[in-house]
């Protein structure tokens, strides 16, 4: 599971406030936190934080990478912040570019832009695309998936490897009226998406969305977390500090067959 | 438009280790192994993903044996009283790559000899060649706690292979020989989580993974090799998609197990063809079809198996 840490983003009170006050070190310290926890990317998100988002992303990448090797994943739909962001950093261990939907009614060319960056960021940087396009998220199934297949196909003609791509169908609120059909589209959608090539494109979702608003946040996560995991997925943006979540990652793993069993594999896993 | 690479690629790779310390590295070995490193299944990817050939390693005894059948004694005839000449035959005559020393005498079943013993035999061989050594336990975890600590001493900083640690035996023999600068073989029966759950025990107590070698209770050719088979199969594609825990070498019993088997020693079988032959021939398959599931280093015994077992791996691993 490639595990795409949420926690710096500015939605959060606390990194607004750090992005606010230029303080490095509330910043440094998540880095290290989401690391030690098991993170493989950081995802870095302005969110409504700055108005100033590109210089914003500069200084967000620049303060975590002071301190911290962890690959980031610079997440934004607006190439010029991903753009500044890959100005200044250092992507030798990865990179993700974090997200851009199919295209944009702005912007025809979004996806192109964003797979041009990853070439020029190296061989290591992967796209988080989103199942969406100009109409806006699809509600159904069937509008998912074929805007995921146009996605790996695009990525295919410009000799773009799949593998370096993560499709995200694009999990909303569960409490929001008239959604609660949404997970269960997702997964369904999620079955479809595997077999789009071969090897399967990563597939990747913003989990803690789900539970936005609603009680019980964690647990909705978990739970939703582990029944998307039997479906093929493969990564997640997610609350990594939460010891549950991490211990249901390498069980569902373990119960896919995705690691071998052995009676310490919850230690096993966190130091895989 | 260009034709797809269809060729499985793999992100991880077996754990890459070298056994033996020559005088510059603080031992008397006079040469090294190199084992381990593959980076796609056998046969699988370009030879440069396939790591290092495999090597052989052949069985000396600690004591002279009583229950080989004479095909298998014949060659070691004049030597079976003496480990040293023993394993000299072995490395000078017969080409091996390793020599294990496999400490049967000191079982209570059946000699029952002390650690005094033990320690006289590895120094003997020790002396008498210089490739690296497997040191390899009884099987008796009372008697290997005794004995097997001060063997690991007796051969101290020579970065010997030693074991073997079981998930219900561990701790003495890990704590010597990480202590002594040896590399350590974790056994399991045949089981796949065993395996990877003995390796998290000896790394927990700081055995590093990158010294360990992994044995499974090897099955011979009609004798439960495919489990075998399948067993190494998983853990090497397990390596190979980065599981750390399961990234190691891996060590298998041929030499044992075939000669085991009614079909290698039956000297009254007239049907069976000659039983000169029959043995060799039953090693060799053993150790052919365990190659290609992906193992590092085979023990072994009769001199004509491993001629025919060294070229096929010099066929296979042509490149190297």
């Amino acid at each position: 599971m490639i595990l795409i840490a949420e926690r710096i983003n500015g939605m959060f009170t606390n990194v607004k406030q750090a992005i606010a006050d230029k303080d490095k070190k509330v910043i440094q310290e998540l880095a290290k936190k989401q690391t030690d926890a098991g993170a493989a990317y950081l995802d870095v998100n302005i969110g409504t934080a700055a108005a100033d988002q590109e210089g914003a992303m500069q200084w967000l990448v620049e303060s975590i990478q002071e301190t911290c090797s962890t690959p980031l994943c610079l997440d934004s739909q607006k190439p010029a912040v991903i753009a500044a962001g890959l100005k200044v950093i250092n992507a030798q261990n990865g990179v993700m570019l974090n997200s851009t939907p199919l295209n944009k009614k702005s912007d025809e060319e979004i996806f192109d832009k964003y797979i041009e960056m990853a070439n020029q960021a190296g061989p290591k940087a992967s796209i988080i695309a989103l199942t969406m396009d100009k109409n806006g998220v699809p509600q159904d199934i069937d509008t998912r998936v074929a805007i995921a297949a146009e996605i790996v196909s695009k990525a295919m003609e410009k000799g773009f490897d799949t593998q370096r791509l993560f499709i995200d169908p694009i999990i909303l609120p569960v409490k929001v009226p008239n959604a609660q059909v949404q997970p269960g589209n997702i997964l369904s959608a999620m079955d479809q998406i595997k077999y789009l090539s071969d090897p399967a494109p990563h597939m990747t979702i913003g989990l803690s969305n789900l539970s936005q608003g609603a009680s019980e946040r964690s647990l909705i996560n978990r739970v939703f977390l582990a029944m998307a995991i039997s479906r093929g997925l493969d990564s997640a943006i997610a609350d990594v500090l939460d010891q549950d979540l991490m211990n249901i990652v390498a069980t569902a793993e373990m119960l896919m067959n995705k690691q071998i069993y052995s009676d310490s594999f919850l230690k096993a896993y966190s130091s895989a | 438009m260009p034709v797809p690479e269809v060729a499985e690629r793999f992100t991880g790779s077996v754990n890459r280790l070298t056994l033996g310390a020559t005088k510059d590295n603080g031992g008397t070995r006079t040469s090294t192994v190199t084992v381990g490193g593959a980076r796609n299944v056998v046969y699988g990817g370009s030879a440069a993903e396939a790591g290092e050939k495999p090597v052989v390693a052949m069985d000396v005894l600690d004591s002279k044996p009583d229950d080989w059948p004479d095909v298998l004694l014949e060659p070691y005839k004049d030597v079976l009283d003496s480990p040293g000449d023993w394993a000299k035959k072995c490395v000078e005559e017969f080409g091996a790559d390793l020599i294990c020393v496999k400490f049967d005498g000191i079982h209570p079943d059946k000699e029952d000899k002390d650690a005094a013993h033990a320690v006289k035999v590895t120094e003997e061989v020790l002396k008498a060649v210089g490739v690296p050594l497997v040191l390899w336990s009884c099987g008796n975890d009372e008697k290997d706690n005794q004995v097997m600590p001060k063997v690991s001493g007796a051969a101290k900083g020579e970065k010997c292979l030693i074991g073997t640690v079981t998930e219900d035996n561990y701790k003495s023999l890990t704590a010597i020989a990480l202590a002594d600068g040896h590399y350590l073989i974790t056994q399991a029966p045949l089981d796949i989580n065993i395996a990877k759950q003995v390796n998290i025990l000896a790394s927990d107590m700081g055995f590093p993974l990158e010294r360990i070698v992994t044995f499974q209770a090897t099955g011979a050719l009609g004798y439960g090799i495919e489990y075998a088979y399948s067993i190494q199969e998983r853990q090497r594609i397990a390596a190979l998609t980065g599981d750390k825990m399961m990234a190691m070498p891996v060590i298998c019993d041929v030499g044992y197990e075939s000669w085991r088997a009614k079909e290698a020693k039956l000297t009254d079988a007239p049907g069976w063809g000659a039983a000169g032959d029959r043995g060799p021939m039953w090693e060799t398959a053993t150790a052919v079809c365990l190659l290609q599931a992906g193992v590092d280093i085979i023990r072994m015994r009769h001199p004509r198996a491993i001629a025919t077992v060294k070229n096929f791996i010099n066929q296979v691993w042509k490149s190297q």
